[in-house]
């Protein structure tokens, strides 16, 4: 008996699986064939923009006390950051440019501006979760070990500070995926050897030693004595300011109501299509401005994304039609909406399931293409 | 990882400068907002433009190189890889230096033959112009001429396996060395014999040099029995041979045939892999980041230990020349396949194609 009747992967034959899993395939390498100068003029532009505005609050920032140097600084590096951590370091870190063969824009050098070190969360990312994605007590992204998203979780008390945790995870939320990489379960249940713990705590105090000496140190020092604490809170602020808005585009990735989670037993025996069907229902996008999906990293394409990890994020948008027209075809639905929409029904989860009980949300079924305005030229004829 | 040029050689002061500076720019480096204003002032890889070409016989191409750092000293015959963007793409090839030791402007040059279907030669060879940047990377290869050179020697080559071999005579006819050196080179057309009017002239005005050519568009290929007769005290002299990898192993079952393989010095661009020190002991390998687990039989390497047991591993060359696929070696120690030399971990980058666990290694992989 499934435990939520609308999910489409019961109601697709294996014929069906085989057909998805061999659009996809072939979607995937068409665009991959077809990336070339264009492609990485995008990404060393992006690099460049980020630079520059980076470098350019900061040098703003050391005159900080004064009151529009400090909210011009403030709001330039809040979009830096956001930049640097979403469209560029999380795609490259994907390997999404790797294929340019660039030493310097490529998955196993990067690093980025955040608590996290490169290695570990290229892991329990790249690896665990786009391999097992939504797959309950697989993916440790499904509630990061710490929160109740599902139901199916089993619930015990320490879930009603749910609520509390997850507003220190919103402002913290750098450090948290920090932590989160170092997978607590795997600890718990001895899978990870004392040795690499260990070494994996050295990674993060080396990471977080530099952060902290940076942003708290470091720039504040260069505002002066007078300068100091102002440029201490503008960074402060900005590290917030990025912490806060990727939480909500990342929580909005997997968490609304649209979304389908598995348990492992229903994702046994998966084919290839069936992968593809569990990336395509268990992500959600976000819809929005071409602005508003560079400052989400397009992660505001997250099912496009899930579908094709390693394919530049410039180039989910391109693909969102056909993927739309798939969807259509087949049965399936294409989870989007407003970010107001997405966030407030994943706060909302996450308000419900700190008390016992929850069942499946309500789905929005299969996708249909929003008719034309066509019939209105006809009942309007045309002038002259 | 991927394929990368040579690091810069940079002053203590620039180095003291971006210590410090670290602190600013983490996770990027100080260079990396310097090249916001030039790229070139970047010391993260070395790079450097194109700053001449010339038409070479047979559709090969000299391309001239001025490095945007000083490239350290080379030794005639040498090589030297070059990476290349191609819309969009970088791209890396090894090629023979062709310029003389220690150039007054500083430059190298190298010189590309046309591989037609190739992806780096045709650019090379028709389309480069002055300005175009390069990467580059460490200056290598053992097919050098030994000090003192020797009196008596024998060049074999083919194709544009001439180029090293052009390197060496300049060589030893600027030391005033090239007293008796016998060259047999293959090429298509007396035409198309790369370097073929500077071989002549060489030929003309130099007693100690004589050039064989086998012209095989209308002679017969060129094979080891035709020595006797093109060269009859050829087991006196010391041998270079450079060309196709036919030619190279028709010419060296020939010398081994004769138990005179130690007389013959062969330049193959990439390494054979050997086994210099023994198998060692093999081991297991945990690769930390695929999350597996390998074992490794004695002289097995880390790729193929980790191949075998399900992992998805960076590799390139796999002969340990384009250091795409190193790791950090987190713990235990490895044995150099090829020279059997022992690496004990201590964080540091790793080649996985030429390195065998010795014992349990931890690998961020």
């Amino acid at each position: 008996m499934p435990y939520d009747e609308n999910n489409p992967l019961y109601s697709l034959t294996p014929h069906q699986l085989d057909e998805i899993g061999k659009i996809f395939d072939d979607m995937h390498e068409e665009v991959m064939n077809d990336l070339g100068e264009t492609d990485a003029r995008y990404i060393r532009n992006m690099i460049k923009l980020h630079r520059q505005l980076g470098l350019v609050s900061r040098a703003v920032l050391v005159f900080s006390k004064y009151k529009p140097a400090w909210v011009i600084g403030t709001a330039g590096l809040s979009i830096a950051k956001i930049l640097e951590n979403m469209e560029i370091g999380h795609n490259v870190m994907h390997g999404q440019w790797d294929w340019m063969n660039d030493p310097n824009i490529h998955s196993s050098t990067w690093d980025w501006d955040t608590a996290s070190p490169a290695a570990a969360w290229k892991h329990s990312h790249n690896y665990v979760h786009h391999t097992f994605t939504n797959i309950i007590g697989k993916d440790k992204d499904v509630g990061y070990e710490i929160f109740r998203v599902d139901a199916r979780q089993k619930w015990h008390p320490g879930y009603l500070l749910q609520p509390l945790a997850n507003v220190i995870l919103m402002v913290a939320f750098e450090w948290g995926v920090a932590l989160h990489d170092l997978d607590f379960d795997k600890i718990k249940s001895g899978e990870k050897s004392k040795k690499q713990v260990w070494d994996e705590l050295k990674g993060i105090g080396r990471k977080a030693r530099r952060q902290i000496l940076k942003d708290y140190i470091a720039y504040p020092a260069l505002s002066g004595r007078s300068g100091y604490k102002s440029t201490l809170k503008a960074n402060a602020i900005a590290n917030v300011v990025r912490n806060v808005w990727s939480n909500a585009i990342i929580f909005c990735g997997h968490f609304p109501d649209q979304t389908f989670m598995f348990t492992e037993d229903e994702v046994k025996d998966e084919t290839r299509g069936g992968w593809y069907v569990r990336q395509l229902i268990g992500a959600a996008n976000i819809d929005g401005s071409p602005l508003f999906h560079v400052m989400a990293g397009n992660l505001s394409f997250q099912v496009e994304h899930h579908l094709f990890p390693d394919m530049p994020s410039s180039r989910y948008q391109q693909i969102a039609p056909r993927v739309r027209e798939i969807c259509e075809k087949y049965g399936l639905p294409y989870n989007t909406g407003p970010l107001r929409k997405q966030w407030g029904t994943v706060q909302r989860t996450l308000l419900r399931l700190a008390f016992p009980g929850g069942g499946p949300r309500p789905k929005p079924g299969p996708y249909v293409a929003a008719k034309e305005e066509a019939s209105d030229h006809e009942r309007v004829p045309a002038f002259p | 990882m991927v394929e990368a040029g040579a690091a810069p050689k940079v002053s203590l002061l620039r180095r003291q400068v971006s210590r410090i500076g670290r602190a600013l720019t983490t996770p990027l480096l100080p260079d990396d907002y310097f090249a916001l204003v030039r790229p070139s002032w970047s010391t993260r890889e070395l790079t450097g433009k194109v700053v001449r070409v010339r038409r070479e016989n047979g559709g090969a191409a000299t391309i001239v190189i001025k490095p945007n750092t000083p490239l350290g000293p080379h030794q005639p015959g040498q090589y030297l890889r070059i990476g290349m963007e191609i819309d969009g793409i970088r791209h890396w090839r090894a090629y023979t230096i062709t310029s003389d030791p220690g150039h007054p402007e500083g430059v190298v040059s190298i010189t590309v033959k046309n591989a037609p279907g190739g992806r780096m030669s045709p650019v090379f060879t028709q389309q480069v112009r002055p300005g175009r940047e390069v990467f580059l990377g460490e200056i290598e290869g053992e097919f050098t001429l030994p000090d003192p050179p020797p009196e008596r020697t024998l060049f074999l080559s083919a194709g544009s396996g001439v180029t090293p071999v052009l390197s060496h005579l300049r060589e030893l006819d600027r030391r005033g060395s090239l007293t008796d050196a016998v060259h047999i080179h293959s090429a298509r057309t007396a035409d198309e014999v790369i370097f073929g009017e500077m071989l002549r002239s060489i030929a003309e005005r130099c007693d100690g040099y004589r050039l064989v050519e086998v012209h095989t568009a209308d002679q017969k290929r060129f094979s080891p029995d035709d020595l006797d007769e093109m060269c009859p005290d050829w087991r006196e002299r010391v041998t270079f041979l450079s060309g196709p990898q036919e030619l190279i192993a028709a010419v060296e079952e020939r010398f081994e045939d004769e138990g005179l393989s130690e007389q013959l010095n062969t330049e193959r661009f990439q390494p054979v892999i050997g086994n210099g020190g023994g198998d060692g002991s093999g081991g297991t390998v945990h690769f930390r980041v695929s999350d597996c687990d390998a074992e490794c039989g004695p002289g097995v390497s880390v790729l193929v230990g980790g191949e075998e047991a399900g992992a998805t591993l960076p590799f390139g060359c796999r002969m340990g020349i384009c250091h795409t696929c190193v790791g950090r070696l987190k713990d235990g120690a490895l044995r150099d396949v090829r020279t059997g030399s022992i690496t004990e971990a201590s964080g540091q980058m790793v080649r996985t194609c030429i390195n065998a666990p010795e014992g349990h290694v931890e690998i961020d992989l």
